[in-house]
């Protein structure tokens, strides 16, 4: 059989992400998008050996560098490594071996098995976007990692180093929402390499250099200050990847004045719209060429 | 005498595969070297910051990460697919493999050798030329056989890790990831000199595990250095020895494993 789905095909056509003809209802799309969430997390609520793994492999990978970055900065002449201290720079690696696990930022492929297998056919059939569907379970699985997977590297960051905590109120939000925006931007970026699939069948090219790309230029290995001017101020305007991770890390160390920290933030936001509204380009070009293959 | 042509025939197989898909293999071959080139950039970049880590200049430092990086890509060529073996038992393919007539391990590491990972050993070989040669040293004859010996025994050694690491899959299935904690972790550990770190997780990794015999003690008697944790100069040319031992153990462990597996099939 061969099925081919495009946008306006039949009377009624429910094509996920077509027009719809009747005016839907926010507070059922709403309740639709809660209880997805809800059942993202659950679904990682039951991994539970997958996740004490990845809490300790991202706790030992937390000492080996913190312990780097401290000597990094002990070796130079103020104690100051790229303009953070000592107490910063073990938040920073704490705190991001956390956030890494909650922004989700490697091994993400379900979108592309689903297309390669012809599985994301049944996505289509439902009458929800599939971005935001698979939006809602991301946040799900999220707001199970932050519990899980964010908490336990910190923890132990705090009992075996200084770490430096936020002095400003003003952190404290800013952070939250840096987070959010993390998580919102990392799964724009992820569904859009995922979604190369559409057209490539095999993504293991454009994963590849996703996932390497994506710590180095994140911040992941070394914060993005360590590198020249020019190059940290090139990579966070002219990429998303800071946005992943560096800005909620550069928040909550306080390593800028507040409106540099607002800043930031507010550039995280402008990276969200960007790459949400391509996720929805993307997905809404997929859907028109698409071929279902199989019996 | 054990007869190799199954063996060789699995491998003639895999070697097959990859020349009947010419241009995806040389793209995979490109893109796995950035992996490593990562890594390398990495310590690059620390090292503008600032001018030693660890009291050891850049040269040393880049020494210690030519001989981690081809020791670790050796290992991982030769034997890091084993970390699939989650994958094995969770299908029953593992079933198959134990029912033919030959060795498990070998059966398992020559039916997905990943020849695509050969230009990292390139790369981190090349990495250690490049070190050998700038890091000024008064080359003897023993240092010249340690350094083409020691990133033979640390790729024995990371085998031996590797293969520990995957043996948890018999009795945990999901916690494939730990094992990343030491395969990985052990990468980066060895890349850097090990008086970074501190206290006990210094001990537990580099003493503990061994660690410090992949990169940092040959390096040490490579370059003359005097160990500034105080262990004589002689213990850079033990690596050998900590490998045997460390593959020796693996080899017992893969074996308690292997008897303990029980198949997932129904």
């Amino acid at each position: 059989m061969l099925a081919v789905v495009k946008e306006g095909i039949g009377v009624d056509s429910v094509n996920a992400t077509g027009r719809r003809g009747v005016h839907q209802n926010v507070v059922v799309s709403f309740r639709t998008f809660a209880a997805i969430t809800g059942s993202g997390f659950r679904r990682y609520a039951t991994y539970r050996q997958a996740t004490f793994a990845g809490a300790f492999t991202n706790t030992v990978f937390g000492f080996l560098r913190c312990y780097v970055l401290l000597a990094v900065a002990d070796a130079t002449a103020q104690g100051l490594a790229g303009g953070y201290d000592r107490a910063q720079l073990a938040t920073f690696v704490w705190v991001g071996q956390g956030l890494l696990a909650v922004v989700l930022l490697w091994g993400w492929t379900e979108l592309a098995d689903r297309i390669r297998t012809g599985d994301v056919a049944g996505d289509l059939l439902r009458p929800v976007n599939p971005v935001l569907s698979y939006l809602a379970t991301d946040i799900g699985r999220a707001g199970h990692a932050t519990l899980t997977r964010f908490i336990p590297p910190v923890v132990t960051g705090l009992i075996f180093f200084d770490m430096y905590l936020p002095r400003r109120w003003v952190t404290a939000p800013l952070f939250v929402v840096s987070i959010v925006l993390a998580v919102l931007a990392c799964f724009a970026c992820r569904y859009l390499v995922n979604a190369s699939a559409y057209w490539l069948h095999d993504v293991r090219g454009p994963m590849i250099a996703w996932t390497l790309g994506s710590g180095v230029l994140a911040g992941l290995y070394f914060p993005l200050r360590f590198l020249p001017d020019w190059a940290t101020l090139a990579l966070w305007v002219g990429t998303p990847f800071p946005s992943l991770l560096q800005t909620p890390l550069d928040v909550v160390v306080e390593r800028d004045p507040p409106v540099v920290q607002a800043g930031l933030v507010a550039l995280q936001a402008v990276w969200v719209v960007l790459l949400l509204a391509a996720c929805d380009r993307v997905q809404r070009r997929a859907e028109r060429k698409l071929v279902i293959q199989g019996g | 005498m054990v007869d190799l042509r199954p063996y060789a025939a699995l491998f003639r197989g895999q070697a097959r595969s990859l020349t009947s898909y010419r241009a995806s293999f040389a793209l995979e071959l490109s893109t796995n070297v950035f992996a490593t080139v990562m890594d390398v950039l990495t310590v690059l970049v620390l090292f503008r910051i600032s001018r030693t880590l660890g009291s050891f200049t850049f040269h040393e430092a880049l020494l210690m990460v030519g001989l981690s990086s081809c020791a670790f890509a050796t290992a991982d060529l030769a034997v890091g697919n084993i970390e699939r073996i989650k994958l094995y038992v969770r299908t029953g393919l593992l079933d198959a493999v134990l029912i033919r007539p030959l060795g498990a391990l070998p059966q398992l590491l020559l039916m997905d050798l990943p020849l695509r990972k050969l230009s990292r050993c390139v790369f981190g070989t090349g990495v250690l030329v490049v070190a050998a040669v700038t890091a000024g040293i008064d080359w003897t004859p023993g240092r010249v056989l340690l350094v083409v010996i020691a990133p033979l025994a640390g790729a024995v050694f990371f085998s031996a890790i590797f293969v520990v690491s995957a043996t948890v899959s018999f009795w945990w299935v999901e916690t494939g990831e730990i094992g990343s904690a030491f395969t990985y972790g052990g990468r980066d550990f060895t890349s850097y000199p090990i008086t970074v770190y501190g206290g006990w997780f210094r001990r537990l990794f580099a003493y503990g595990m061994g660690f410090a015999f992949v990169a940092y003690y040959p390096a040490l008697a490579i370059l003359g250095r005097a160990d500034p944790l105080g262990l004589p100069g002689w213990v850079g040319y033990a690596a050998p020895s900590v490998a045997v031992v460390a593959a020796v153990t693996a080899g017992a462990v893969w074996r308690v494993g292997i008897r303990h597996y029980r198949s997932t099939g129904s």
